[in-house]
């Protein structure tokens, strides 16, 4: 029988009415409009509500802080220029150049009290009358003397006599502010003259009655500059008590600030024992609690621990004030000694906040109110007496505190971010960069941050407002660590994709979402894995998605040409680039109603320039060849017949660089599969392509079945064959007067030639080689064990010879009933498809023009595997 | 032609212990060179009692005073008779404080009615026409520091107008409530007293909370004894209305020379108290008082 198939065939092309057979077989059809719906179109829920102010403008940022008081001449003059304050600045400044190396000092990180202190005595001013009340006698002797019985005058000589004697008692009635300064600067002086006399005792009760003022409330708005006039006076104290102290440790002198309780001898210590002893005993709670506080610094000569027990005792003593505005006076000077001395010892510092916190009820107490009242002072004003405390028992409590700082951060933004607006949360991450940056201390608190950034992102879905934010992006640079920033980065983008409803063309969201694309592109190197790679390309390829510059085609062109640029080494985001551009392409003949103008037309033609020139950078060789199948069609239907024909020149070009086996989810495979498949599609595809008017006749068809017969197939392959076998149905096809599909405005074939005989000759003479070849191959079978294959090749080709070979023809149906036999002569057949097969020529037969088939159908015999 | 004599002890406290030594030098500054008829130190420690005018009238109170007790009285010479010469110079001395028999030193303590003193005179004899010199010196004694721990002994308190005594109109008192505790009434006297104050309420407004250390000297005399309490110190632990439910704390340094271990002899006890005072604004004073046991560990 194998002999039977050595005649030489001559194709004959069953005429086929592809309109007619539709018509037989088709489904009633429902007419869809294809613009509203597609079954695999997501679900889009349109939300309709108008957005809210987002962008509300951020006024009224201006605080209550600017003192509506005209700076006064004198006072301002006053702010540490006269000679004594500069003096005492010079010191200080001596003192704490000694104290920069050692690292337990705070830093010039740290905004210092004397940059405070100037702006307190200008801001809180007073015209009101002013007193001073100084009783430099033993406590017991008291009386309060109704100061009306002294007269004026002999109030003015008691002045003039100017010295404060054991138990002399002088009261100083209306002081202008001025004269206020003055007299407590002349009290600093006697101080210093007391001390220098040796007259430790005199001292120590001046610095008693003036830290006695801090209790005194009246006049309320000038007591935050009264608190900086006499915490002046006792750190004069402290600095000649410490002084002294230090100048008693006998030769060699211990380093100023690095001694040991080892190096202080019997007699400094005494001495200094003696002024605890002495300061214990102060009857009232203020004065002792200042005046300890003073010469805090001095336990240092005493223990180790000293200033660390002192610390929180003193702290607690505080709660016995119960003037609030007094007692966080006492909390500032307090957190300031603790700063100077010791700044390691944030425990007080934060036990002085939540006290504060704790106690501040008390501002609503009714003796507050009734003094306010009496004094008329309006709540708001009042309050604002309370910021430098506050704001500098703050600073204390921030100051290098990163571990504390941040972790309560990670808590505050989420609060910040749920109530707030972005404004807040803005100022709440400028506020974090402000802390994290010195020293780096960001490298130590990436969970932290992280965290920071989830917040954020749990609660802010607009990524218009999220980018408006000024601190965001510089928040983001603080991730510097590569894989962690790649994981901000990441998450940033998951929220993005899930969030963002509609394609954006926001200049601020696309500028910083490329700029976290690019990061997350750069991190891959040659260690990445593939599932990484696929993770990040898959973020970057939402983004790449829901870009969309509307009917701004060109804008969406270069947005995609840079996209390749910056994403160049993920191959699976310039797939999606290509497709974009091709989905580009496609949307601006939709829009033109498929006909391009001159500008359309080019545009459409710098699409496909730009996929032809992207395709050959990918490396998967399947990728390539489908894009290019693609970008073809696209460029067809685009009627760019020459581009198109690049393309699928292009393809065919690459097809003997297809490998044997290719690697598929990690595992080598084999490639035939896929390369039969892409063939059969590109097949379909031919049959609207026209030939090139320089080419010869079925140019790209020769040259791909001429690639097909190069390409080394693996051996024991029938994919060859197959190939030719699929040819087939294409010719016929194109050798119909009218084809089955075609693309409007593209002339194909059945225009160009018209069903010219020649033409639909030299069809016929590339099936007939095309049959020879599958017979000649069939043959091969035969004679080796592959039977099988035989069988199933030869029953390939038969359905093909009837669909699509005209049967008439006698030699055509001789070759047909013969591959039937042949394909049932080893019984390798499937019983099932030959009976369908049968039955279906059966029904065929019944056509009219088709009847010659139930002549045939006599002659196929179904024969039994026996 | 002026000659000053002075004693320096080495100890810049001037805190021993019995059975210590006290090491120091006589000075002797002297443009010219000193005769003299020997130099000598004397150590002495007396207790001395004084009847209030309270107690007895004060006449008898004067006259009727009780004698000093006196507790150790030694002598050492320093220097022969001889010359010392001119410019400064220092004799070193060691002078063992060491009772003699099986008599008790106290401790040092300054009160009113009970002084107990101890003191370092140094004299120079010197001969006729020259005045003879003497200079005095105090030195603390302060009893070994006993090995036996402490007891702890924390008492919670309650004030309010139910829990006063000595209240004439109790309904006139406006309404408070004040809770606290000390950590303990067995105090060492080298260490704070400490607790906490919390003001639950009050329904007038708190002027002062104060801490008053009381002294309770008892004599012992012919006619029986007299027993009088004298306030130490007062130290104010709350100033103005403080805020209600915030625990203050309580914190009192005991002075040194003022207090000594609680002292109960024959002839007289010297006994510590402590009041929690608290002022009203309409100032009522409301006083706690809390019996104290000093010790010396």
């Amino acid at each position: 029988m194998a002999t039977n198939l050595c005649i030489a065939v001559k194709w004959h092309a069953r005429v086929r009415k592809y309109g007619a057979e539709l018509q037989r077989c088709q489904l009633e059809a429902t007419p869809v409009e294809q613009g509203d719906y597609h079954p695999l179109k997501p679900i889009i829920v349109t939300d309709s509500r108008s957005r809210r102010g987002g962008r509300k403008g951020s006024t009224s940022s201006s605080s209550s802080s600017s003192s509506s008081v005209a700076m006064d001449p004198l006072s301002s003059m006053m702010e540490g220029t006269d000679p004594l304050s500069l003096f005492a600045a010079a010191s200080a400044s001596e003192l704490g150049r000694k104290q920069r190396e050692n690292e337990d000092e705070v830093g010039a990180d740290f905004e210092p009290w004397s940059a405070k202190r100037g702006e307190i005595l200008s801001r809180f001013t007073t015209t009101e009358k002013l007193s001073i009340n100084l009783f430099m006698g033993s406590e017991k002797n008291k009386a309060s003397s109704p100061s009306s019985a002294v007269s004026e005058k002999v109030r003015t000589r008691l002045e003039e006599l100017d010295d404060l004697e054991e138990g002399s008692q002088r009261e100083l009635l209306n002081l202008s502010q001025q004269d206020y300064v003055k007299r407590i600067e002349e009290l600093n002086q006697s101080l210093k003259e007391a001390w220098a006399s040796d007259q430790k005792v005199k001292a120590l009760k001046i610095v008693i009655q003036c830290s006695k003022l801090l209790s005194d409330t009246s006049v309320i708005q000038f007591y935050p500059s009264k608190f900086v006039l006499i915490t002046d006076i006792l750190d004069t104290f402290g600095r000649l008590v410490y002084e002294r102290i230090w100048s008693m440790c006998s030769d060699p002198r211990p380093q100023p600030d690095s001694f040991s309780v080892e190096d202080v001898n019997d007699t400094a210590k005494e001495t200094c024992l003696n002024w605890f002893f002495k300061i214990a005993s102060i009857r009232e709670l203020i004065p002792r609690l200042y005046v300890e506080a003073a010469i805090l610094k001095c336990n240092r000569f005493l223990n180790k621990t000293g200033i660390q027990e002192t610390l929180p005792r003193l702290t607690a003593m505080i709660r016995g004030i119960g003037d609030p505005l007094v007692a966080v006076y006492a909390r500032a000077y307090l957190c300031r000694v603790g700063m100077e001395v010791a700044p390691h010892l944030k425990d007080s510092l934060n036990k002085n906040f939540f006290d504060l916190l704790a106690s501040f009820r008390q501002i609503h107490s009714d003796t507050v109110q009734n003094q306010l009242v009496i004094q008329r002072v309006e709540i708001p004003v009042y309050l604002t007496l309370y910021s430098p405390a506050i704001h500098w028992i703050l600073q204390c409590v921030a100051y290098r505190a990163p571990d504390d700082y941040i972790n309560c951060a990670e808590i505050w933004v989420e609060f910040t971010c749920r109530h707030f607006t972005k404004r807040e949360v803005n100022t709440v991450l400028a506020d974090i960069i402000k802390h994290m940056t010195p020293d780096r201390a960001f490298e130590d608190a990436y969970p932290q941050l992280q965290s920071v950034m989830k917040k954020i992102l749990t609660y802010f879905h607009n990524f218009s407002v999220l980018f408006s934010m000024e601190k965001f992006l510089p928040f983001m640079d603080m991730f510097q660590k590569d894989s962690v920033r790649v994981e901000v980065c990441k998450s940033i983008m998951e929220v993005f994709i899930k969030h963002q409803q509609e394609p954006t063309r926001d200049p601020v969201i696309l500028n910083a979402l490329l700029h976290v694309c690019k990061t997350m592109h750069d991190s891959v190197n040659a260690l990445t894995v593939e599932d990484e790679k696929r993770s990040l390309a898959l973020l970057i390829n939402g983004f790449i998605r829901m870009v969309s510059f509307g009917r701004d085609f060109e804008q969406q062109l270069s947005f995609c040409v840079e996209a390749r640029a910056t994403f160049c080494n993920l191959e699976t985001v310039i797939i999606q680039l290509i497709h974009t551009v091709n989905q580009l392409a496609m949307e601006t003949k939709r829009v033109m109603g498929g006909n391009h103008s001159r500008k359309t037309a080019a545009f459409v033609r710098a699409c496909a320039a730009y996929s032809f020139i992207t395709i050959p950078s990918l490396t998967s060789i399947f990728s390539r060849l489908h894009l290019y199948l693609l970008s073809g069609q696209v460029a067809l239907a685009n009627q760019c017949l020459s581009q198109a024909d690049a393309f699928l020149k292009a393809a065919v070009s690459i097809l003997p660089e297809v490998p044997r086996t290719i690697s598929v989810e990690g595992k080598q495979r084999s490639s035939e599969a896929f390369l039969l498949d892409f063939i059969n599609s590109f097949l379909s595809t031919l049959l609207v392509v026209p030939d090139h008017p320089e080419q010869g006749v079925l140019y790209l068809v020769r040259g791909l079945l001429n690639m097909v017969q190069d390409y080394t197939w693996e051996d024991n392959s029938d994919a060859k064959v197959r190939v030719y076998i699929s040819a087939l149905p294409l010719l016929a096809a194109m050798s119909q007067e009218n084809y089955l599909y075609t693309i409007p405005k593209v002339d194909s074939n059945e225009t160009l030639y018209g069903g010219d005989p020649k033409f639909v000759a030299e069809i016929s003479r590339l099936c007939e080689t095309l049959i020879g070849q599958v017979l000649d191959h069939l043959k091969t079978l035969g004679r080796e064990e592959g039977v099988r294959r035989q069988g199933s090749i030869a029953f390939a080709l038969f359905s093909v010879l009837l669909a699509h070979g005209d049967l008439r023809n006698n030699k055509l149906n001789q070759l047909a009933v013969n591959l039937w036999n042949l394909s049932h002569k080893n019984g390798y057949c499937e019983t099932r498809t030959s009976v369908r097969t049968l039955e279906h020529i059966k029904q065929q037969a019944q056509q009219p023009e088709l009847s010659h088939l139930s002549d045939m159908l006599l002659r196929l015999s179904l024969q039994s595997r026996a | 032609m002026s000659v000053i004599l002075d004693i320096r002890l080495k100890r810049a406290n001037k805190v021993y212990h019995e059975a210590e030594v006290l090491a120091g030098v006589v000075v002797i500054t002297s443009k010219e060179a000193v005769q003299h008829q020997g130099i000598s130190l004397t150590m002495e420690g007396l207790v001395n009692l004084q009847l209030s005018s309270k107690s007895v009238g004060v006449f008898e109170a004067f006259y009727n005073s009780v004698k000093p007790i006196q507790l150790i009285n030694s002598n050492i010479e320093v220097a022969k008779p001889g010359k010392v010469p001119g410019g400064k110079t220092e004799i070193p001395f060691e002078f063992p404080l060491q009772v003699k028999g099986n008599k008790v030193l106290y401790e040092t303590y300054h009160g009113v009615f009970v002084n107990i003193q101890y003191t370092l005179r140094c004299d120079m004899r010197r001969p006729l026409l020259a005045k003879d010199l003497s200079k005095t010196c105090e030195f603390i004694h302060v009893l070994q520091p006993q090995k036996s721990k402490v007891q702890p002994s924390p008492v919670d308190f309650t004030i309010s107008p139910e829990t006063l005594q000595n209240v004439k109109e109790r309904n006139s008192l406006p309404k408070f409530l004040v809770r606290g505790h000390l950590d303990a009434t067995n105090c060492v006297i080298t260490q704070p007293l400490t607790g906490e104050l919390v003001v639950e309420s009050s329904e007038v407004a708190i002027k002062s909370i104060e801490l008053q250390l009381v002294r309770v000297e008892t004599c012992g005399c012919a006619e029986g004894y007299a027993r009088d309490a004298t306030e130490i110190q007062n130290i104010q632990i709350a100033e103005g209305d403080v805020c209600h439910g915030l625990p203050i704390p309580i914190y009192m340094v005991f002075p040194r020379l003022f207090t000594c271990p609680t002292l109960e002899t024959t002839n007289f006890n010297v006994e510590f108290e402590m009041n929690v005072v608290i002022v009203l604004h309409d100032d009522h004073l409301i006083t706690e008082n809390f019996p104290l046991k000093l010790c010396r560990v």
